[in-house]
């Protein structure tokens, strides 16, 4: 068997991605220590390599390796996305890990291996193939959120995430097998075909079904699947958390859209009261545990969880059944708005997080941003962007995020969950608030104000500029980022 | 900057000329800042001068249009206009940002630049809500007020102010949930348009119009605040620095009941008709707590916390008389009531500086100690008490006029409110002009200086110019006024006639005739 030199050229991003892994990975041990950022500087070379050459591809459908692979602007859109997401990780990275005395080249590998990973996920057209993508990257987020590997927390954090990690593999694993059972396929075109005819009759179509939920569920961190997120996003390297809680989340979303609606369109009726009600106890549990937290990294890993939640208002939109095709379509975009969005202001919350210092430690208790207002204002003010943003409020990208998806809902009939998600929004405020509160409105102890500062570096500086421009600039010319999701919309047939 | 067909884009460098502050007062030095600042809002007070000199008062629709595809789908504009309703308002905030600022001028010794920020950014967040022709764009500005709002009671505020600002905050936000749910019920069932007369035209279902309806009074009735949503008020005001204060009062209330005015009697007709009972139910309620409540005070600033409950119930009554005295009394009153409360919050806060209490006790004996202050002070609290000649009386009286045509108990109740007013109000004054001084304060008490005096003069002149000539305010509203209420005799239930609430709806909906009072010609 040959390999189609097209088919080659049509993943040529991904593999150019993975060469660069494996060259940097051969690179680490005969570069001198003080040369090192050079390699985080070829990684970052490469995602703008690729990215010109996927973005060749929008608005184009084509297919790969006998249908395993799909291009599609909406996949196209994902991995621009993420290009984006894993280039700001690895600038927030360059800083943080020498800091945190973690500086090893490899890690930059692991940032790409994840990425082709997260890639081959958003395109896959297979469940085999999506399958693939997800163990590639959930085995480097393993490796990777144990990377402070000299400290337990970290540790814990890599282990746990794998237990747990390996356990949803497998329940996704079997529903695939189930499915590959009943229809002979691992396509989601033909298992479509087949779906259709049976629906619910058949106990084994509807068995696999909500095992790639659960699956998928965990991969999101969608209640009660989240178990895992905060003691992972606590205990990881916080660029890695950040990393986990904006790309692999919108990569799992991506796929498990893709799943859903191209291979279970057809019988949405089945799954699409069981993603509602996944959708609002995420979107509750979420933003209700997260007031009770004191440590923000675990307080994001909640508000994370809740973000989930309003993102699966998307889903259910899309999955609505007796609605209009373009209402669907209405739901996907605005999920993909809305993760878009998330991103931004997500790694900007833990770029903050990552360069307040406290002593020699990472100040990541709320308490250590006391006062921050009157020693670092733009710093503080920042933060304040952030929060307000994840809080939904104008005008800021957040807003306009939760107002599609809520008019997605509002179309579709829905207007209870949209009162529903905007109730738990108000609820969120309380807890984003109070990190405004405590850096505008508490006088810091003398101990807090001899030992918190924020550690800047230049990268550091630009991811940040980078995150507050596209939260404010999303949230006052939204209009061509709009377009764009709408254009890549998955189409219905 | 593309000039709009309508002419000067008059109302976006009002909005945009705050924003400019905020950037020089950023980049300048700490010293300058509050001359810039100042400089700035004076300006903007200057270039919405335009919108009063330039009005057409004949013309009922938008005036000073601007409209700019902002996002293209769905299509939501950027899109502005005023009306006699809103121009007076985006006037009155114009007007009052100066203020702010003069009387911030030592009362705040920390973090001077970021509070200026605040008080422009506030400054066009509010503009924004009066002059937003597109329903989105209001809710953006909206809600992006809650934002400086909050940190001027939570950073500059007293020694509860954590609490204060949250519970503004929050109470604030949670109401707006399900104004943001109707915006986008409106959006699909009003022809998938977010412009606010292209809605306002649409005709809904009655049963939709109920929902939409309490999806707006939850917005706006925790806004002004109408009993019993008023809880946030006392403590937001009590806690709030003195600027805080007065845009909070003077400001931030009118954003309720010109919701109400703007979308909930024009858009909703039916279910404005039907559930008026239940609003003047509760605006009576809030008239006579709100009195009853600043009888008790002990605290100035809680005192006219109260007040303003009792105020701002004549403001819904008024609006909800649906009658054309009525709505205009209310939008004069909101007017009134940001002038009188305004100042009266000023006087709070030029004597809290001097001795650092607003305990009544504390601050006897005033008419001794600062001559000056104590006439400014009368005359602000008899403005609040509605004394003819003075603005609030014109206003109230145009209140109870309308009423009165609504139903005779409720006029004769709200009339009991204006009792309780001067009650409160004299009792005021008794205790901290005439009556006994405490001796630990007597040193701290220096009369007004230059920037107080100057702060108070031209608030005085419009108690006194509102109250003695209003027509010029009057001829401004006739017009938009007189179409809220044409909307209104769309309403179905109108047109079926029947019970006696509408045969006064469709009496007061005949070409309007001036009241009585502006020509002079009857006494009330």
């Amino acid at each position: 068997m040959t390999l189609p030199l097209a088919d080659l050229v049509l993943i040529l991003p991904e593999l150019l991605i993975v060469g660069m892994a494996c060259l940097i990975l051969v690179l680490d041990p005969i570069t001198p220590p003080h040369k090192k950022v050079l390699l985080a500087w070829m990684s970052l070379g490469i995602l703008v390599v690729s990215s010109v050459v996927t973005a060749s591809g929008f608005g184009e459908r084509v297919m790969a390796f006998s249908e395993l692979v799909v291009l599609d602007s909406y996949a196209v859109f994902w991995k621009m996305l993420l290009y984006l997401v894993s280039g700001l990780t690895i600038l927030l990275s360059m800083g943080y890990l020498k800091v945190e005395k973690i500086q090893l080249a490899e890690y930059y590998a692991f940032v790409l291996l994840a990425l082709a990973g997260m890639m081959v996920m958003v395109s896959g057209a297979d469940l085999l193939t999506i399958y693939l993508g997800i163990e590639l990257m959930s085995i480097t987020l393993y490796i990777m959120a144990g990377f402070k590997r000299f400290e337990l927390r970290s540790i814990e954090s890599s282990a746990k995430y794998f237990v747990l990690g390996a356990f949803s593999s497998g329940i996704l694993l079997y529903g695939i097998s189930i499915i590959f059972g009943v229809t002979g396929s691992t396509r989601l075109v033909e298992i479509s075909a087949v779906v259709n005819g049976r629906g619910i009759d058949d106990p084994l179509v509807f068995i696999a079904l909500m095992l790639l939920i659960v699956g998928f569920g965990f991969k999101v961190a969608a209640v009660p699947f989240h178990m895992w997120t905060p003691d992972v996003y606590e205990g990881a390297p916080t660029s890695v958390t950040a990393f986990m809680a904006v790309a692999s989340k919108a990569a799992s979303f991506a796929a498990f859209l893709r799943i859903l609606l191209e291979a279970f369109g057809g019988i949405k009726p089945d799954w699409n009261l069981l993603i509602l009600v996944i959708c609002i106890i995420t979107v509750a549990l979420g933003n209700l545990v997260a007031i009770v937290q004191t440590n923000v990294k675990r307080m994001l890993a909640y508000s994370s969880i809740a973000h989930a939640g309003y993102a699966l208002i998307g889903v259910v939109v899309a999955g609505w059944s007796g609605i209009e095709a373009a209402v669907s379509a209405q739901g996907v975009s605005s999920l993909m708005l809305y993760l878009a969005i998330y991103s931004f202001m997500t790694i900007g919350a833990f770029s903050m997080v990552a360069i307040l210092r406290k002593g020699g430690l990472e100040g990541e208790e709320i308490e250590d941003f006391t006062g921050l207002a009157k020693r670092h204002k733009g710093g503080a003010f920042l933060m304040l962007v952030f929060m307000v943003s994840l809080a939904g409020i104008p005008p800021t990208a957040g807003f306009i995020g939760k107002l599609y998806l809520f008019m997605a809902a509002v179309n579709a009939g829905l207007a209870w969950l949209a009162i529903i998600g905007l109730i738990f929004a108000a609820i969120s405020a309380f807890f984003y608030l109070r990190i405004v509160m405590v850096m505008y409105m508490r006088e810091p102890s003398s101990e807090q104000e001899l030992h918190t500062r924020l550690v800047l570096s230049t990268q550091v500086s630009f991811v940040l500029a980078c995150a507050v421009t596209g939260v404010v600039l999303l949230g006052i010319f939204p209009g061509p980022l709009v377009s764009v999701a709408d254009l890549s919309s998955l189409t219905f047939k | 900057m593309v000039i709009p067909a309508g002419g000067f884009p008059w109302l976006t460098i009002v909005l945009l000329l705050p924003l400019l502050g905020v950037v020089a007062v950023l980049l300048a030095h700490e010293a300058l800042s509050r001359a810039i600042a100042l400089t700035v809002s004076i300006l903007t007070l200057l270039v919405s001068l335009p919108l009063w000199f330039a009005f057409d008062n004949a013309n009922a629709g938008m005036q000073f249009v601007e409209k700019h595809l902002w996002i293209n789908s769905p299509a939501i504009h950027y899109s502005l206009g005023v009306d006699g309703i809103s121009m007076p308002l985006v006037l009155l905030t114009t007007f009052l940002t100066p203020l702010c600022i003069l009387v911030s001028w030592t009362a705040i010794q920390t973090r001077m630049k970021e509070f200026l920020i605040s008080l422009l950014v506030m400054e066009t967040a509010t503009v924004g809500v009066f002059a937003a022709l597109d329903f989105v764009l209001f809710y953006v500005f909206w809600e992006t007020m809650l934002i400086p709002m909050y940190l001027l009671i939570g950073v500059w505020g007293g020694p509860n102010r954590v609490y204060a600002a949250i519970k503004f905050f929050l109470y604030t936000l949670a109401g707006s949930i399900l104004l943001l749910v109707a915006i986008l019920v409106l959006f699909f069932e009003g022809g998938r348009t977010f412009d606010i007369l292209a809605l306002t035209h649409a005709s809904y279902a009655p049963g939709l119009q109920s929902l939409l309806f309490w999806a707006f009074f939850a917005a706006f009735a925790v806004k002004v605040p109408m009993f019993p949503f008023h809880t946030w008020l006392p403590d937001a005001h009590v806690e709030a620095p003195t600027a805080g204060s007065i845009i909070l009062a003077s400001v931030l209330l009118k954003m309720g009941t010109y919701g109400f005015l703007r979308f909930s009697l024009p858009m909703l007709p039916d279910a404005t008709v039907t559930y008026t009972p239940i609003i003047m139910t509760l605006s009576v309620i809030a008239i006579i707590y709100g009195a009853y409540m600043a009888l008790a005070q002990a605290d100035l600033k809680k005192l006219i916390a109260y007040s303003s409950v009792s105020h701002m119930g004549f403001v819904t009554l008024g609006i909800f008389a649906l009658n054309a005295q009525g709505i205009e009394g209310a939008v004069l009153q909101m007017i009134n009531h940001g002038i009188t409360t305004g100042a009266l919050f000023m006087c709070v806060g030029i004597i809290y500086e001097r001795t650092h209490s607003r305990q009544i006790t504390d601050n006897g004996g005033l008419a001794n100690a600062m001559p000056k202050y104590a006439t400014f002070f009368v005359i602000f609290a008899l403005s609040s008490v509605g004394l003819p000649g003075m603005n609030s009386f014109v206003g109230e009286f145009l209140v109870l006029v309308g009423t009165f045509a609504w139903s005779k108990l409720t006029g004769t109740l709200a009339a009991l409110g204006i009792i309780l007013a001067a009650a409160y109000i004299l009792y005021l004054v008794q205790r901290i002009i005439y009556g006994p001084a405490s001796p630990q304060m007597v040193p701290k008490l220096t009369d007004l200086n230059v920037r107080e005096f100057g702060m108070m003069v031209p608030l005085v002149v419009l108690v006194f110019w509102i109250g003695l000539y209003p027509k010029p305010l009057l001829d401004v509203m006739h017009a938009s006024v007189a179409r809220v209420i044409a909307s209104q005799s769309t309403s179905v239930l109108v047109q079926q006639g029947g019970d006696g609430r509408s045969r006064t709806l469709a009496m007061t909906a005949e070409p309007f005739a001036h009241p009585l009072i502006m020509k002079g010609d009857v006494a009330p």
